[in-house]
């Protein structure tokens, strides 16, 4: 039988705020143990709430880049349940009216097709802190740093067809986020974290099979994986005649093995209901408006203008606005070295590829987008070809200075001078006599050996369409 | 110096008569003589209540005194006080020394007043009678074989027998008003969000209010003079600017208009306390004020809105005592789920534990529209029939509990009987409006309360009224001679 | 409306508590009682009639996002049960 899978994600985004969502306590990552956790986020007897403005702002941001509906009126309900990283013994989070109603985002799929995944909303909630299973004479270690950071939770409708559709929607939603400045995208400090919600049905079917949820993936691999082992298991159990229990089951990157949660099998009942804590936050028309005016350029906006104004391929568009940094290096190089092709070319290929090897972010990265730019104008110009600019840009990465001064340094200047250059031809001709009479009768392949030879004995620098010409010349010569 | 109000006490302070040490010497001797008689108190902060004599006269000598500057208060061990136990009268908490410091103790602290101790309530101010306190029942001074009411019992009885000349309450049902009409004394419950929430620990939020109890309500204008205001750490608190509440204590009441609800006078309402409320209404009229019969058609029905919402708010207010972070653990879990199974179980008391249930059923799925919901609908509509009658008239006067205090251990084995007790008070916190209980006379040796309730933020008219029957009568100046 | 065993014995669970046996037919009696007592309002219509959380239906303020919060942790962990190395110590959380 042909199976279908049908995937639905609930991603866990972290707003980069500098406080959490309902206490004045800093969110900063990686502080020692519970120094980030005041009365409030201990749920002390007698403490209250006071909503955190930018967590409204980002997530009212959020919503205007997907296209959504914003909740004029939205309100806080208390989630119930007992856990010992939940310090009030429920979560403050949305249901009945969250802040982000529906919306969508499109996808650019490895095959060129765009796919829309709809929202169907997203909501504020606070973060829980972290329970630390190290040995403390068989217990576990509470760190409640983290508990009450603001998140926003993001519910998509089950529109992803496969693994690699749910990784490139994350991806893209990653791109979103952090160009939006709502989240620092940090997937390894869990600023986004994903819940998969992954059934299968027979090819052609219109109803849903049962699903599963894998819940706090941490990075697009993970979720690939994950994915890829829920619906092998899926299908296993269905064609040997089982049935799927809808059940949350956790994944191990490490051993790539996935189990049930027993803990979270007894069926819960959260008993929802506003946090008369809280009051419902009303928000009008203005205040979306001037969100929406602090809300740079969106990924799908500066994807357009990519094509439109840099006349780039779809793809190299998308790749190009990936992120934020990447793509204003991109626009800092195709400005000051004058060939957007070029530029696209160096900053996916050569400069990726260095940023990869070395670990690199871009804003760490020692190369400005004007030294590239330049070193681009230097092979549009023929100072050099676009081989020894690899040379150059070698260089540049050791800190030897602008492509220019490289050039000038190395004597890497290409050789243009017709009369150098016939001079080198004439020598390749004359130690390979015998091959030049097979190529003037007709065997045109030998023309890269010469071109080859020439640009040998020049290392390099002689201009390749020059050789070519002057080879031309003698032929008919 | 001990029978004198307030205001007495501010004006001995003022000129020098006695100084604030001796004063809190009086008063730390007078409960450590009696208390054990009442069981008014949980803690006494003898060591904090000198210091803050001592500083207090230190400020007069200064030529910084406020008003109230030395003068000593009582405060419900509801309010978090820093470096201080803070019970809330259960076990739970028995080991909690509070880590911060509510907002209303810290604004009395700021103005210089000295706090004796913290006092006895019903465990989480789940109570009417101060019975289920992890510390034992309080007493009432009146009788001492009778309940003083509750929850804030430890308070008004701290009042009445002249163990503190004023105290700090909570009222969620009318845990202000019925423990002072129960004791002779004086009891605002403010607007909801007039009195900070912050530090104060949480039973029904959206209800809880804090509040002064007093001898007097010239008394109780300093109080709230002192504690109301906004805060912003709490979201609920309003941003409205605070008045003097001293200022209109004097105004004449000519042509002040009273309702009185019928439901207020129905068949549950004992003889003796239907009488002293007429005589007090008459009282009024001699004072230039108008009566007329009003109509609160939902009065009964705030008992069962009020049992809802109360403890399913209380039920997961409740739900961070774990044992994890502060307060009672059991002796060695054996797993997680017995910690907090035991720990709660051990750490709660019946009340609590029933309410607990009650709010917990209450949420549960498939029942949640049919009594939290509903009961939320239910609140606005008794909003709505106080917002109706008080465009007709200025304030609702009626009695503040059907029946005086009771004997100790009448009705605690009877959670719907003592409930049924709240019928006057439950309305008034559902709508969030201020209300006040006045002693108006006795009943069989028992005081007997008047509630008056007034409209949003309207408290300064409350006790307005409150100070013109206390110039005319003398029921306030009464004392216990047990 | 009156309880039965397992009822209490689901809402217990939910809420932490443990009912012994010895306490069971007194939890049954009063919690059936109450529930009585709260059915009185299913007789009332409400149709249309907007909840009320809050008495003065007021709106939510916000919080400058600004840090105000010191490190306490030394003094919020004195009363806590067990604690070591900072951390919250619970018998073993098993996921």
């Amino acid at each position: 039988m042909q199976w279908e899978t049908v995937i639905g994600l609930e991603i866990h985004v972290q707003l980069s705020t500098r406080t959490k969502i309902f206490s004045g306590s800093s969110t900063a990552f990686g502080a020692e143990p519970n120094t980030q956790a005041n009365a409030v986020d201990l749920a002390l007897p007698g403490i209250l709430p006071v909503f955190n403005e930018q967590a409204l702002a980002k997530a009212v941001a959020f919503g205007l880049a997907i296209d959504a509906e914003i909740g004029k009126q939205s309100f806080f309900e208390r989630k119930n349940y007992f856990y010992p990283d939940l310090p009030k013994g429920y979560q403050t989070t949305q249901l009945e009216a969250p802040i982000v109603g529906r919306g969508h985002v499109d996808v650019l799929l490895d095959n060129g097709e765009s796919k829309r995944v709809r929202i169907h909303h997203a909501h504020l909630e606070e973060d829980a802190g972290k329970s630390l299973h190290e040995d403390f004479h068989g217990m576990s270690g509470i760190d409640l740093n983290r508990a009450g950071t603001p998140l926003i939770e993001i519910v998509t409708e089950p529109d992803i067809r496969s693994a690699a559709e749910a990784v490139a929607f994350a991806k893209k939603l990653h791109t979103i986020v952090t160009a939006i400045g709502i989240c620092d995208g940090e997937m390894s400090q869990g600023s986004m974290r994903f819940d998969v919600n992954v059934s299968v049905r027979p090819k052609g079917s219109e109803t849903l099979g049962t699903r599963t949820e894998t819940k706090n993936l941490n990075s697009f691999k993970f979720m690939e994986e994950a994915i890829h082992l829920e619906v092998e298991r899926q299908i296993d159990i269905l064609e040997d005649g089982g049935s799927i229990i809808q059940e949350t089951r956790l994944y191990n990157g490490d051993t790539k093995t996935a189990r049930s949660m027993r803990s979270k099998e007894e069926a819960n009942d959260y008993r929802y209901f506003p946090c008369p804590d809280l009051l419902p936050v009303v928000i009008d028309e203005s205040y979306i408006d001037a969100i929406r005016d602090t809300l740079p350029e969106l990924p799908d906006a500066k994807v357009s203008r990519f094509i439109r104004d840099y006349d780039l391929t779809d793809y190299d568009a998308n790749v190009l606005s990936a992120s934020q940094a990447m793509a204003d290096f991109f626009e800092g190089v195709a400005k000051s070295g004058g060939d957007a092709k070029l530029a696209a070319n160096w900053c996916m290929g050569e400069f990726s590829k260095y940023l990869n090897q070395n670990n690199l972010e871009i804003e760490a990265n020692p190369i400005t987008p004007e030294n590239l730019g330049q070193l681009i104008a230097r092979i549009k110009d023929n100072t050099i070809s676009g081989k020894i600019a690899k040379t150059v840009f070698q260089a540049m990465t050791d800190g030897e200075g602008t492509p220019d001064q490289i050039i000038e340094a190395k004597g890497l200047k290409q050789v243009t001078d017709t009369g150098a250059i016939e001079a080198m031809v004439d020598e390749v001709i004359a130690a390979n006599l015998d091959q030049f009479e097979e190529m003037k009768a007709g065997k045109d392949k030998l023309m890269g050996f010469f071109v080859g030879q020439v640009m040998k004995i020049s290392k390099g620098q002689a201009n390749p369409g020059q050789v070519n010409q002057i080879i031309q010349s003698k032929l008919k010569g | 110096m001990l029978n004198k109000t307030i205001k007495q006490l501010a004006d001995g302070l003022a000129s020098g008569e006695f100084s604030s040490t001796e004063l809190t010497q009086d008063y730390l001797a007078k409960i450590k003589s009696e208390d054990a008689k009442y069981n008014a108190f949980i803690t006494v902060t003898d060591e904090h209540a000198l210091a803050a004599a001592k500083t207090a006269d230190e400020r007069r000598a200064a030529g910084k005194a406020e008003v109230l500057t030395g003068v000593p208060i009582a405060i419900k061990d509801i309010f978090c006080t820093q470096g201080v136990k803070t019970s809330c009268g259960s076990k739970m908490l028995d080991n909690f020394i509070a880590p911060y410091e509510s907002t209303a103790t810290q604004k009395l602290s700021d103005a210089g007043m000295v706090s004796l101790g913290k006092t006895n309530l019903d465990e989480f101010a789940m109570g009417s009678s101060t019975e289920s306190s992890f510390y034992g029942p309080t007493r009432n001074p009146w009788n001492l074989d009778t309940v003083p009411g509750g929850s804030s019992g430890g308070s008004a009885v701290a009042v009445a027998a002249g163990m503190a000349p004023v105290a700090l309450g909570t009222d969620t049902g009318g845990s202000i008003r019925q423990p002072a009409a129960f004791c002779g004394i004086t009891g605002l419950k403010p607007t909801y969000g007039r009195v900070s929430r912050w530090g104060m620990i949480a039973y029904g939020s959206s209800l809880d209010q804090g509040g002064p109890m007093a001898q007097t309500a010239e008394d109780a204008a300093l109080i709230l003079n002192t504690i109301a205001g906004f805060d912003p750490k709490d979201s609920t608190s309003m941003d409205k600017p605070v008045e003097d509440y001293t200022a209109q204590l004097n105004a004449p009441l000519t042509g002040l208009k009273i309702g009185l609800p019928k439901e207020y006078f129905g068949s549950g309402l004992s003889d003796g306390i239907r009488n002293a409320v007429i005589d007090a209404v008459k009282q009024f009229e001699k004072l230039g004020a108008t009566v007329k019969e009003i109509s609160l058609p939902r009065t009964e029905l705030s008992i069962p809105a009020y049992y809802i919402i109360a403890p399913a708010e209380a039920s997961t207010n409740l739900s961070r005592f774990d044992g994890v972070r502060y307060g009672y653990r059991c002796e060695d879990p054996k797993d997680l789920e017995d910690m907090y199974t035991r720990t709660r179980s051990e750490g709660f008391g019946t009340e609590v534990k029933r309410r607990i249930m009650v709010g917990t059923y209450a949420l549960s799925a498939g029942y949640y529209d049919a009594y939290y919901r509903k009961a939320q609908q239910l609140r606005r509509m008794i909003k709505q029939d106080f917002v109706t009658a008080l465009a007709d008239v200025d304030v609702i006067m009626g009695p503040t509990t059907p029946s005086t205090a009771w004997n100790i251990g009448a009705k605690n084995q009877d959670p719907v009987a003592m409930y049924l007790e709240d019928i006057y008070t439950l309305s008034v916190n559902l709508a969030g409006l201020p209300g006040m209980s006045l002693p108006c006379g006795f009943h069989d040796g028992l005081p007997v309360g008047l509630q008056v309730i007034g409209n949003y933020f309207s408290e300064a008219k409350l006790l307005n009224i409150g100070h013109q029957f206390q110039t005319a009568t003398d029921w306030h100046t009464k004392k216990p001679n047990a | 409306m009156s309880l039965d065993r397992s009822q209490v014995e689901t809402v217990a669970r939910l809420a932490r508590l443990k009912v012994d046996e010895s306490e069971m037919a007194d939890y049954l009696s009063s919690l059936s009682s109450i529930l009585d007592l709260v059915d009185q309002l299913q007789a009332v219509d409400t149709t249309d009639v907007e909840p009320l959380a809050n008495p003065l239906d007021a709106s939510q303020r916000l919080r400058a996002d600004v840090v105000t919060e010191e490190n306490n942790r030394e003094a919020l962990q004195a009363n806590a049960p067990l604690a070591e190395k900072g951390l919250f110590l619970v018998p073993k959380v098993i996921e």
